[in-house]
């Protein structure tokens, strides 16, 4: 951003995430949850909410709640109740939400967001609590509105950070690690596509000039459903912002308050929506139908028990454990069963840094020709360890084991047959190798004497008859072994 | 003493409520609210420094249900006590605003 001489402009952002847990059912009744289902055929007299009906809490639901809790290292509470809030939309029938208010699941944990060099952030998680969906308002009609209450009671984890985001993409990067996260645990599918997890950012910037600190309002931007337009609309926000409080001093939080505004993904641009109701304003009050949760310690820790190694506690303990740069990490753990697969791999006995390169530079490629997570190629962890074996002992070049692995992609047969089969084998017996080094010296006698000669032009020549030898041999030449044997044939080159 | 609740509060809470009041009902409502109010602050003479906010009246707790689908009603069904429905949808008057804001 271009901001004019003498003025700085910090970032400062929070995120609401809500994100719909992998239940069977819905939050307070046995309705299925299901996407694309014909409109209001899941719902029933709970979810519809008719008068005297009695909702009761999903065990599942609440337990991926207090796991999700734990991950992000939550101080849990060990009671925990449901709240009404008021709502006014017909999309949740009752004219109120039932979530949580000052009892929820989970309070005061973090979560580290992984940067590409290796290097973590930690922003503070606020609380985890949960509740349910609204459902569908569809507005085509001009005239009216229609209601489908299939997502009625859908539900959600509703996960509030502390407002320690400084940039978009570090907006994008939490999503991102949270997405991996839930998928980890095996709480969430965190499906975008079928909007699993929604973004609601609050923004607002710290405007330094003239030596005083201004700050704008908050704008929180609404129900956001993709990583792009997460980044998108905090990017559009803290120019915005900035822009606006320079062309008017009176842009302040003291004088304008909160603001809410929505996101329009074509223009890609925010626009101003209702103003933020007052939290008091939700009336929120202990839901009677619902009674407390009080957990035992022994549930806890069984809970506890039940977490998998989350991607950054796995990124780190490769990168100490094998030696691979947890910016490389970082993809390989991108899902669990691509993770499971390397070590997999690793442990059928390879060069974990060959592997690492493989899985960054041709498995994720190949994976994403074929729309899938690298798990998703079908290739066994033993096949993708030989692949790796045969090219760290010199048997197969790099160059080869990428037409190998793309041959793999398509043939059961194991990459050194396929190697063999495709002529693929790298010569490396000093003997088989001698006589293409002894003929291109023969046949290049220029560069010969050049290199001899010492000087500006040595190291080119020996290239040059690197490369003739090279070519004598059909490119199956190991290229180290080329190198030793003409320095050893030619001699020191003088001076 | 001041009265328990204002005009104000009233209004507030009336439009809070989304219902219209007359000028009537605005004196009415303030007047008997205020008598509520103050009868419930009999309670204030009580001391309940170590007593734990009540979340609910029963003396339950834990009270779950496994995660089992169980059939809906159907789509017919849930619209036909509805004043208005068009294939399988609620109609209802155009909603301003975004809704969806669960």
């Amino acid at each position: 951003m271009t901001l004019p001489p003498g003025v700085k402009a910090t970032l400062v952002v929070g995120l609401e995430i809500h994100v719909q847990l992998r239940t069977a059912t819905k939050l307070f009744c046995g309705c299925e949850v299901r996407f694309g289902a014909p409109p209001n055929s899941l719902t029933c007299p709970v979810c519809l909410g008719h008068p005297g009906t009695l909702p009761v809490m999903n065990r599942e639901a609440l337990r991926c709640a207090v796991k999700t809790a734990m991950a992000l290292g939550c101080r849990v509470l060990p009671r925990t109740k449901w709240d009404r809030k008021s709502y006014w939309y017909p999309d949740l029938p009752k004219n109120y939400q039932i979530s949580q208010y000052d009892l929820p699941v989970g309070l005061e944990g973090a979560i580290e967001i992984p940067r590409g060099d290796g290097t973590a952030k930690t922003v503070r998680i606020r609380r985890v609590h949960l509740e349910e969906d609204a459902g569908k308002n569809l507005h085509d009609d001009p005239e009216v509105t229609l209601v489908d209450l299939n997502r009625t009671g859908t539900p959600l984890l509703e996960i509030v950070t502390e407002p320690d985001i400084a940039s978009a993409e570090e907006a994008g990067a939490l999503a991102r690690e949270l997405q991996r996260i839930v998928r980890y645990m095996g709480v969430a599918d965190a499906d975008m596509q079928k909007g699993h997890m929604r973004f609601e950012p609050n923004i607002n910037c710290i405007i330094e000039k003239d030596g005083a600190e201004a700050r704008t309002p908050i704008v929180e931007v609404k129900n956001l459903n993709s990583f792009k337009a997460l980044e998108a609309a905090v990017a559009f926000e803290f120019e915005r912002q900035a822009a606006a409080y320079l062309a008017d001093p009176a842009y302040t939080i003291e004088r304008c308050g909160k603001e809410n505004r929505g996101w329009d993904d074509a223009a890609l641009r925010t626009l101003v929506q209702r103003h933020k109701e007052e939290a008091h304003e939700y009336r929120y009050f202990p839901d009677p139908d619902l009674v407390p949760y009080e957990w035992t310690a022994e549930e806890l820790g069984e809970l506890a028990r039940e977490a998998p190694e989350l991607p950054q506690a796995r990124r780190r303990r490769l990168a100490r454990e094998l030696g691979i740069g947890e910016g490389d990490a970082l993809l390989i753990v991108e899902d669990r069963a691509t993770g499971d697969l390397f070590e997999a791999a690793v442990a059928a006995g390879t060069c974990p840094k060959t592997l690492a390169k493989h899985f960054i530079n041709i498995w994720t490629r190949l994976a994403n020709d074929a729309g899938v997570a690298i798990a998703g190629l079908g290739l066994g962890a033993g096949a993708l360890a030989e692949l790796a074996r045969i090219q760290a002992d010199g048997t197969v070049s790099a160059t080869a084991a990428q037409q190998i692995a793309e041959a793999m992609a398509k043939s059961p047969e194991p990459p050194r047959a396929l190697a063999a089969r495709m002529g693929l084998l790298q010569l490396s017996d000093r003997a088989a190798i001698l006589p293409f080094v002894k003929d291109a010296i023969a046949a290049n006698a220029k560069a010969a004497a050049d290199y001899r000669a010492g000087g500006k032009k040595s190291a080119k020549s020996l290239g040059f008859l690197q490369g003739q030898a090279m070519r004598l041999s059909g490119g199956r030449a190991n290229p180290a072994v080329i190198a030793a044997l003409l320095k050893e044939e030619l001699g020191p080159p003088a001076g | 003493m001041a009265e328990p609740i204002s005009r104000a509060e009233v209004e507030a809470t009336a439009r809070l409520a989304r219902i219209l009041l007359s000028e009537e009902e605005i004196a009415g409502f303030t007047s008997q609210l205020g008598s509520i109010l103050a009868y419930m602050e009999t309670l204030n003479e009580l001391d309940t420094t170590d007593v734990e906010p009540l979340a609910h009246v029963l003396p339950l707790k834990n009270v779950l249900r496994p995660d089992e689908v169980r059939p809906s009603i159907g789509a017919d069904l849930a619209v036909r006590e509805a004043p208005d429905a068009t294939n399988g949808f609620f109609r209802v008057p155009k909603v301003l605003g975004e809704g969806g804001g669960a």
